[in-house]
Parts: C-alpha cells; sequence; structure tokens
C-alpha cells in the first residue's frame, strides 16, 4: 500500500503546486499575501465542472481542454480586473491594508460564485470515470491521477522555462530580488506586475478545473486550499519556484502517509511543520530575505 | 490641552457608560444580546489595536487567543462541572489565554511586518487543527455548550438561561468592558506604552536608548492576547456555545476588519468598530443569503477610501470643519 500512498502524495503535491505557485509568484514579485488567491482556485474549478456538466457525452480530451482553458481563461480575467481596479492602489499602503483588501475580494468573490453558479456542489467526473484506472505493480490505480501529475509536471517545465530563460522570467525575477533597483533600470514594473498576477490566477484556475474531476467544485473549496498553499509557500520559501515545489512535495506527501496512518494528525502536523520552519528560517527553505 | 482632551474624554466616556446602562430600558432581549456581542468584541478589538496600533504588528491570527479564553471556559465545564462558577471561568479564561499567548508570542515576537502575520496567522490555525481534531477532550467540530455558571456561590433560580443572559448578565458584561477599556487606555499611556511607540517608529533608536524592543513587544504581545482571553470568556456566555471555528484565519480576518472599521488610530476606534461590525453582519445575514458581498464590498470601500476607519473619517471632518486642536490625537 506504500506506492498507492506514494502516488496519492505525489497527486496532492501536483495540484498543490499549481495552485501555490501563483501565491508564491505574487508573493515574490508583489510582496502582497493574498488571501484571494483560493477563490481564483474556486472559480476555476466551478467554470470547468459547469462545461464539464454541459459536454456530457463528447470525447474527454475535448472536455478536459475546453474545462482548463475556460478556466484559466476565467481565473486569468477575474485577477486582471481585481489586479487593476482594487490592488493597484495599494501597494504603497501598509501591509494591513494589503491583507485587508485580499480578504475583502475573497469575500466577493466567494458570494458571486454563489451568485453565478447557485450555491450547490457540482458534480464532474465524467472525465474521471472514462479514463478508467491501470495497474501498478500490482494495484489498480486511477488513471485520471496519473494525467493531473503529468499535466503539472508540463506546465511546471513550461514556467520553470519561462522564469528561467525568457526576458520576461528574468525581469521578474530582477524584481523579486531588488525591487527599486529593477524599476531603476527601466523595468516596466507595471506590466510586469499585471502579467505575474493573471499567471499567477491563471494558473490556480488550472488547478481548480483539475480537481473537479475527483472531488466536486462545493462553497468554500478555495479556503481550503488557500490554507494548504499558504503552508506550501511558507515551507518553500516566498517566490521561490524551486520552493513550491519541494513544498508541494512535502506537503503532499506527509499529507497523505498521515492520513493513511494518523488521520486526527493531518492538519495539526501540517501547520506545525509551518510553524517550525517559519521561526528557525523565516524566509523558507529557498527563500531569499 | 491634554487636561481639557483628557476631562472631555472623560465626559463622553461616562455619557457612554449611562447610555449603555439605560440600554436594557428601551432595547428588546435580541437586541440586547448583539449589545453584549458587540462589547465582548469590543474588548477583543482593543486587544488587537496595542499591537497593530501601539507597536506596529499586525496579528492576523488573534482568534487563537479569542479561543483559548472561550476554551478555558467550555474545558472547565467539561471536566470540573461542579467547580463551573463564572468567577472561576472568567479567570480560567485570563490564565490560559495569558499562558498561550506567552507562548506564542515568544514565538512571534522575533518577527516583523508580513513574517510577524504569516507567523501568528499558522499558529491560530495550529490551534483550529488541534482544537477541531482531538474530539475526545474538546468536541471536536461539534464544539461545546456553554450552560449557566454559579455567581459568586448563587445558584441562578427562577429565570431561564436567556432571561439571565439579556438581564443580569448585560450588566456584568458593561461593568468588564468597561473596565478593561479603562485599563487599556491606562497601559497605552503608561510609560510602558510609550516604550512601546518608540519601538514601533524606530526600532534601532529605540533599541539604542535602552528599550529592549523584543521584551516590551513580547510584554504587549502577552496583554493583548490576554485582552483576547478575556474577551472570549465573556462572550462564550454570550454566545452558549463555542466552535473551533473562532480560531479560524477566517475569524481572525474579521477582527481586523472590525478594528479597521472603526478605525484603529484612535483609541476607541475598536470599540466603534466591534459595535458597527456586529450590527452589519447580523443585518447583513438577515437580509440576504449573500452577505458576504455586503461584508467584503464594504471592507474593499473602506480599505479604499477611508483608510482611517469611521472614527478617523469624523476626526477628519470635524478638523475640517475647524482649525486643528494640535496634538489630540490620543
Amino acid at each position: 500500500m506504500g506506492l498507492i500512498y506514494a502516488l496519492n502524495g505525489l497527486y496532492f503535491a501536483a495540484f498543490l503546486f499549481l495552485t501555490s505557485l501563483g501565491l508564491s509568484i505574487i508573493l515574490g514579485v508583489m510582496g502582497i499575501l493574498n488571501l484571494a488567491h483560493g477563490s481564483l482556485y474556486a472559480i476555476g474549478g466551478f467554470i470547468a465542472a459547469y462545461f464539464i456538466g454541459m459536454m456530457t457525452g463528447s470525447s474527454t480530451i475535448l472536455m478536459l481542454v475546453t474545462a482548463a482553458a475556460s478556466a484559466m481563461v476565467l481565473s486569468g480575467l477575474v485577477g486582471l480586473v481585481i489586479e487593476t481596479t482594487l490592488i493597484k492602489p495599494l501597494y504603497k499602503r501598509p501591509l494591513e491594508y494589503q491583507l485587508l483588501i485580499t480578504f475583502g475580494i475573497l469575500m466577493l468573490i466567494e458570494d458571486l460564485i454563489k451568485l453565478v453558479f447557485g450555491g450547490e456542489s457540482r458534480y464532474a467526473s465524467a472525465p474521471f470515470d472514462a479514463m478508467g484506472s491501470v495497474q501498478i505493480m500490482g494495484h489498480t490505480y486511477p488513471a485520471y491521477f496519473l494525467f493531473v501529475m503529468l499535466i503539472t509536471a508540463v506546465a511546471g517545465m513550461i514556467i520553470w522555462w519561462v522564469m528561467a530563460k525568457t526576458k520576461l522570467g528574468i525581469m521578474l525575477r530582477a524584481i523579486e530580488m531588488d525591487r527599486d533597483m529593477a524599476q531603476a533600470m527601466g523595468i516596466p514594473m507595471r506590466r510586469l506586475t499585471v502579467t505575474a498576477f493573471v499567471l499567477g490566477a491563471a494558473l490556480a484556475g488550472l488547478a481548480g478545473a483539475l480537481v473537479v474531476p475527483t472531488t466536486p467544485a462545493v462553497m468554500g473549496m478555495g479556503m481550503d486550499v488557500l490554507i494548504m498553499a499558504f503552508i506550501v509557500v511558507v515551507i518553500g520559501g516566498l517566490g521561490s519556484l524551486k520552493g513550491a515545489l519541494v513544498g508541494s512535495l512535502l506537503v503532499g506527501l506527509t499529507r497523505s502517509f498521515t492520513v493513511a496512518y494518523f488521520a486526527e494528525l493531518e492538519m495539526p502536523l501540517l501547520f506545525l511543520i509551518a510553524v517550525v520552519i517559519l521561526v528557525i528560517k523565516p524566509e523558507g527553505l529557498f527563500g531569499q530575505k | 490641552m491634554t487636561k481639557y482632551l483628557f476631562s472631555s474624554r472623560a465626559l463622553a466616556y461616562l455619557i457612554t457608560l449611562v447610555v449603555l446602562l439605560l440600554l436594557p430600558q428601551v432595547l428588546d432581549p435580541y437586541h440586547l444580546n448583539m449589545v453584549e456581542t458587540g462589547l465582548s468584541l469590543a474588548i477583543l478589538g482593543l486587544g488587537l489595536n496595542l499591537l497593530l496600533r501601539y507597536a506596529g504588528v499586525l496579528s492576523f491570527g488573534h482568534g487563537a487567543y479569542f479561543a483559548a479564553g472561550a476554551y478555558a471556559v467550555g474545558l472547565l465545564y467539561m471536566y470540573f462541572p461542579e467547580h463551573f462558577s463564572f468567577e472561576l471561568a472568567i479567570l480560567a479564561s485570563l490564565a490560559v489565554s495569558a499562558l498561550v499567548s506567552a507562548i506564542f508570542g515568544f514565538v512571534c515576537v522575533r518577527h516583523t511586518r508580513i513574517f510577524f502575520s504569516i507567523l501568528t496567522l499558522a499558529l491560530a490555525m495550529l490551534m483550529f487543527a488541534i482544537l477541531e481534531k482531538a474530539y475526545h477532550f474538546t468536541g471536536g467540530s461539534d464544539g461545546i455548550r456553554i450552560p449557566l455558571p454559579t455567581f459568586f456561590g448563587m445558584e441562578i433560580t427562577g429565570m431561564r438561561r436567556f432571561q439571565f443572559m439579556v438581564g443580569p448578565y448585560y450588566y456584568i458584561v458593561v461593568g468588564i468592558f468597561s473596565a478593561a477599556t479603562l485599563v487599556m487606555l491606562a497601559i497605552v499611556n503608561s510609560p510602558f506604552g510609550k516604550a512601546l511607540q518608540a519601538t514601533r517608529d524606530n526600532e534601532v533608536r529605540a533599541e539604542m536608548v535602552g528599550i529592549r524592543v523584543k521584551r516590551f513587544r513580547w510584554y504587549a504581545f502577552v496583554i493583548s492576547g490576554t485582552f483576547s482571553g478575556l474577551a472570549g470568556g465573556v462572550w462564550s456566555f454570550v454566545s452558549g456555545h463555542i466552535t473551533p471555528e473562532i480560531s479560524n484565519w477566517v475569524f481572525s480576518g474579521e477582527i481586523v476588519y472590525m478594528v479597521l472599521l472603526g478605525g484603529f488610530m484612535i483609541f476607541e476606534g475598536p470599540i466603534v468598530g466591534a459595535v458597527l461590525f456586529t450590527y452589519l453582519r447580523l443585518y447583513a445575514v438577515a437580509w440576504t443569503e449573500y452577505w458576504m458581498l455586503i461584508v467584503g464590498g464594504t471592507l474593499v470601500v473602506l480599505v479604499l477610501l477611508l483608510p482611517g476607519g469611521v472614527t478617523g473619517g469624523v476626526a477628519d471632518l470635524v478638523g475640517k470643519l475647524r482649525p486643528r486642536r494640535a496634538e489630540g490625537r490620543g
């Protein structure tokens, strides 16, 4: 059974990675802890569940592509709107206002989702069922979980390539390292900030879209995932790609094995790890001060 | 000038107290219960604001200390029902929340800015997870029912729980709230309070003149946590039922909102904020199922347009209408 728990852990890690990456980028580049990040994930989940529900009978691939694309576009758009209208005026303001405005946005989005999609849970297990299961060393395992890991690996590699090799990524890293210097060097801060925010929002949307075939979209799903992503970012380090990866793996595997052996301990243990890391190394395992 | 300010403040306090004491004559029990909630939360807001306004650090996990106080009452009832008296319950609230905030605070005061906020949030969630998962000790997510205690050896007989809660208990809440406000006012105006503000304004300089910055911040944390615990203890009787949700970060966020709504730059701001927030939330929930849209919307508007909160806005307005009265910002 150990293998199955390890695979489950990797699956948790995969979707946590997608969610926490956006949170981490936004925190690293803009210095804002976006409490509404989980809500962008929830938007992705609900819109994906809506489309999968609409497309009953069409091919699985088409269903997943539509779900993922619509989720990324909508979450990205919402991200664009809130960044340019609500968050932009707050970069120069003290921390408490930044935290509070994203807290307010979280409440707004939560109820807007209820308003648009109704308060009920939405089930969208069609792609999960259609993919069936595979045999891995004598164990039956859902193929969809492996598919999510694959997608995450591809997305992770694209992001890594963007951050490491492209001009966009280099400029983003420059802002993260030294904001004032980056500005002095003529880096277009405003445009990059928006790009980073929309990118992070779209990734959260993708994560939400990928998760609904396994668990239904429900009200409050964003808040739960926000807390998990938050632990990942704390463990891995603010604004670090490597940190988000290691943090996700650590959280995913810890979660999977504690759920299997001491289910009661799951959340307390994760928070305890986060607190210990914060105390010893507040900037996280791979973060920089 | 300070003398004038002090006397006008004393007068305002006196009037507020008289109004509070007269409220039971005009308000129905339901609204009186809301006022009790508002006053309990006001004590919590005062506690948070000692850190935010005077020490310059934002706790996003103050629900933990509120929960510590409330659960001290709940656990006292669960495990020692024969000793369940009000005075013992409140003492337990104070002691447990002081202990918890001393431990948590010891860790938190080593950091400032975003790290402080993140750490307080994580610790509160640790507490939430423990309260929720340790089902056999804390009742888990079902929470604990808080019945009527005895008061200084007296059994409450001849009236129902609710009658007592909106009757005699109201005056107890007003009494504790008044005492807490005066104590906090004394703290922020004491040499300790001034030293705390010095650490906020310039940490290095404060250290240079001999203030032990982390030590002072830690004291402030413990005082703040103990106020929150007192609030939790008082509130647990008002509510009659406690759940781990009060340690969840969402509630901690609402506490910060409350303080900002009232205005954190003015000493009495959190009190105004707590009462306003209680009513805003009540009416939003009663009026529409989309109450978060209203609460969240007001929060966004507030942050963007009225960062000084209600009291800050009023002070600005008064300042515009007549020449400023110099250093009159308590």
